[in-house]
């Protein structure tokens, strides 16, 4: 039932049970994806709020774009990978079997793991050359998006190292589906916010 | 195949039955424990709130006749007392408090969806106050910056505070928002994912449709104040100029350059308006179930209601930048911010309309929660008109900065949810506790209340009209102003301290009813929502016995034509009602008036 529907009905009108087994109205997933949809959405909200700030602060004179090392490229495709064998991963659990599961989940999440050491490379490199966080609005920006960015993964990456102490202490891969359908959808989720920003940094 | 409600299919559900003392009161999992330390802290840190600004008004009625009041602590005063009212007190209250108490029991469900994470939520808030309050204890005291936290004024030495209290401030800001989240996601999913068989959305009550659009707000508007908090700290401790402009402080030029202070001001107000309302929509969903249950009738206009919260929710997000005019911004721009402020009236009257016309020829019982549900009608009015002034630009640059707007926010999103979480708070209290509360007494704290509380506001429109300015810790002598103001500086400072003492008669009574109140009852007031349905009152973990209810009907059936009752059940099928006569039906017999 749509939610234009749903809010037009009359209440006091109809009585008796309506609606099956699930409350009418109520999202056929597991709660745990709702949750994290609804999650998905807030930390939209963040990233955006960000991106304004950024766009704002711009127009002020003092701003001094900072050119993007090409290491991002690289590290993008760090990103992607680990997406990609998050993907995997989900199509083998998805399809009742656990063949090649842990070397795509644990790959995955070591792709994340490359992926935000190269980030910190690409800060240490910035420092050294003289692109520090104080002297420009541009690069404090670049510090903030990209830490921030950072700090979602490892809270991704977190999640990960449970569900893959458990897939490595045995655990079927069944009771597994749910993590990796998640982990996959919070890698994606990710990835797409990464290459927005990346899409930003790079072109102002 | 038997019906098995989504709760109990949900294979991940399970109840963590504490076996200990620590595991039932301390670390526990139950929405209802969870509800009442969350309400326990919140109002804890609302009574260092209130006192706070028992001791700012001292200083304002009776100029520098308390030694240790002096401008810094004034100062400090302020915004500690504005931030914890607003987040740590109302907002903690209406949704961690009243969310996590309402929305699984009027759901029909067992718990909320995530208890472990529920648990989190609240012992991550108390984490947010403990840092708040530890501002009080560090070097140079608590912020003072008025609770808005504008920057550089409240990074800059002059301003008390400026160091470490303004850190733990942002730092306990953004701990706060960890646990709103939490819970928020607590809240959302429970109310979609958990209500029990037959509920559907537009037969729940009011109460979860406010807290509801209300927690969206919070997930959607915390962000913008999280975003402010770490680029605010990101200036004061790494050095970065995203707010901080070129200034010289004490003579010496600072290392910032070129930061936006209007930036800071446009996120913290797009956090700091959709804030006015997940307060204020919880207020308005309980006060709704208050009146027609103490009316005896249904609430009037139900899908308007629920529509008029969800206009407001929508519309919340657009109006931010009316609390910024005197900042300066476009003709057109501040054109569209008063128009979007005025549209937002229409559905806020719609609700008060509907709420007036509850009360239209219904069976009223005058009792305490309905004398503090009357009373949010008329602070809530008033406070709300002052708003349309507020929200017109040309009326506002004049009154800006001045007690009248001091006096409309305090009336609109002060007094009015305050009264209602008394209203809420005494017609919930026999489902809580199983007792009774002293009826005399909440009376007479009412109307201490509702009528300090107008001694306190009203002269305060007055002040403000004349030109005194809001934030001064002293007048001095200002040609503009009658030597009267200060007469009248004083005379609210008398009601508010009646009104701060009078808060006494609140907590005894809810403290001594805990033991010696007369027992309740399951359903005192004969109310139709499921909440009241409970096998055991008060509800023991799990909420609902062997089984999970079923509903049949909206939860405003009263004084239904030839029913038996003057209420039926939301979880009474249409085949079980019983019917009398409608002719040789006495409504002075009617058992669900008894045990009150």
């Amino acid at each position: 039932m749509s939610f234009f529907k749903t809010i037009t009905t009359k209440p006091w009108e109809k009585k008796g049970v309506i609606g099956g087994l699930d409350p009418e109205g109520a999202i056929n997933a597991p709660n745990e994806k709702v949750a994290l949809s609804v999650f998905l959405v807030v930390i939209s909200v963040v990233f955006s709020l960000f991106t304004v700030g950024y766009f704002l602060r711009m127009e002020l004179p003092d701003w001094q774009p900072l050119s993007e090392p090409g290491q991002l490229w690289f590290n993008t495709g760090l990103l992607v990978l680990s997406s990609v064998l998050f993907q995997w991963a989900r199509n083998i659990v998805n399809s009742e079997s656990s063949k090649h599961l842990t070397a795509a989940f644990i790959g995955g999440g070591f792709f994340a793991i490359f992926f935000i050491t190269g980030q910190l490379v690409i800060w240490s490199n910035l420092q050294d050359a003289g692109y520090y966080m104080t002297s420009n609005p541009a690069n404090a920006f670049y510090y903030l998006m990209t830490g921030v960015h950072a700090v979602h993964l490892l809270g991704g990456l977190w999640v990960w190292s449970k569900s893959s102490i458990k897939l490595l202490s045995g655990s079927e891969a069944k009771s597994l589906k749910l993590s990796v359908e998640l982990c996959t959808l919070y890698w994606h989720f990710l990835l797409i916010v990464w290459i927005v920003l990346f899409a930003i940094l790079s072109n102002t | 195949m038997a019906y098995v409600p989504l709760a109990d299919r949900d294979h991940e559900m399970e109840l963590h039955h504490p076996h200990t003392w620590i595991g039932k009161w301390v670390f526990c999992q139950d929405h209802k424990v969870i509800a009442i330390q969350y309400g326990s802290i919140a109002i804890f840190t609302g009574l260092v709130g209130l006192v706070l600004s028992l001791l700012f008004r001292m200083q304002l009625g009776f100029p520098e006749t308390a030694d240790f009041i002096d401008p810094s602590f004034y100062y400090q005063a302020v915004t500690m007392h504005g931030m914890i009212m607003v987040i740590y007190l109302l907002t903690a209250l209406f949704l961690g408090g009243f969310g996590n108490y309402l929305i699984p029991l009027m759901c029909g469900a067992r718990d909320m969806v995530f208890p472990f994470m529920n648990m989190l939520s609240v012992w991550v808030f108390l984490v947010s106050v403990i840092i708040l309050m530890a501002s009080f204890f560090v070097t140079g005291g608590p912020t003072g910056g008025g609770w808005t936290l504008y920057p550089p004024q409240t990074t800059l030495a002059g301003t008390p505070g400026h160091d470490m209290g303004i850190v733990l401030m942002l730092i306990s800001l953004a701990v706060f928002i960890v646990a709103t989240t939490m819970g928020g996601l607590n809240y959302v999913v429970t109310v979609l994912q958990y209500r029990c068989r037959g509920l559907t959305l537009m037969r729940l009550p009011l109460a979860v449709w406010g807290i509801f659009v209300a927690t969206i707000l919070a997930l959607f508007a915390f962000p913008a104040l999280l975003v402010a908090a770490i680029m605010m700290l990101f200036d004061l401790l790494l050095g970065t100029s995203f707010f901080m402009p070129a200034i010289i402080e004490s003579g010496t030029p600072l290392d910032h350059n070129g930061g936006s202070p209007i930036l800071f001001q446009h996120l913290f107000w797009f956090f700091g308006h959709p804030e006015v309302y997940i307060v204020a929509l919880p207020a308005f969903g309980l006060v709704s179930d208050v009146l027609s249950v103490h009316a005896r009738k249904n609430i009037f206009g139900y899908r308007m209601m629920v529509w008029a919260i969800i206009a407001i929710g929508g519309l919340s997000f657009v109006v931010w930048a009316h609390h910024m005019y005197v900042s300066g911004m476009h003709p057109y721009f501040g054109f569209f911010f008063a128009t979007t402020t005025l549209i937002i009236a229409v559905p806020t009257a719609i609700k008060v309309y509907n709420w007036i016309l509850t009360l239209w020829e219904g069976d009223i019982r005058l009792n305490a929660p309905m004398y503090f549900a009357i009373g949010f009608i008329f602070t809530f009015i008033h406070g709300g008109l002052t708003g349309l002034f507020l929200g017109n630009v040309v009326i506002d640059l004049p009154l800006s900065d001045t007690y009248f707007v001091v006096a409309h926010f305090h009336m609109v999103m002060g007094v009015s949810p305050v009264l209602v979480v008394f209203a809420a708070i005494y017609h919930w209290y026999p489902k809580m506790s199983g007792r009774m509360y002293h009826e005399g007494m909440a009376k007479l704290h009412f109307w201490c209340t509702f009528l300090g509380t107008y001694a306190i506001y009203l002269p305060m429109h007055y002040l403000g009209f004349l030109g005194v300015p809001r934030r001064y810790y002293a007048l001095g002598s200002t040609d503009f102003l009658p030597a009267s103001a200060q007469d009248l500086n004083t005379t609210i400072t008398i009601a508010a301290l009646f009104v701060g003492a009078s808060q006494l008669l609140f907590l005894i009574n809810i403290i001594w009813s805990l033991r010696s109140g007369p027992k309740a009852g399951p359903n005192p007031w004969g109310a139709a929502s499921l909440e009241w349905q409970t096998p055991d009152t008060p509800p023991v973990h799990g909420n609902w016995g062997d089984s999970l209810p079923t509903v049949y009907r909206w939860a405003y059936d009263y004084s239904v034509p030839g029913a038996h009752q003057d209420f039926i059940p939301q979880n009474t099928p249409e085949s079980e009602e019983p019917t009398v006569d409608a002719e040789h039906f006495d409504p002075d017999t009617d058992g669900s008036k008894a045990d009150v």
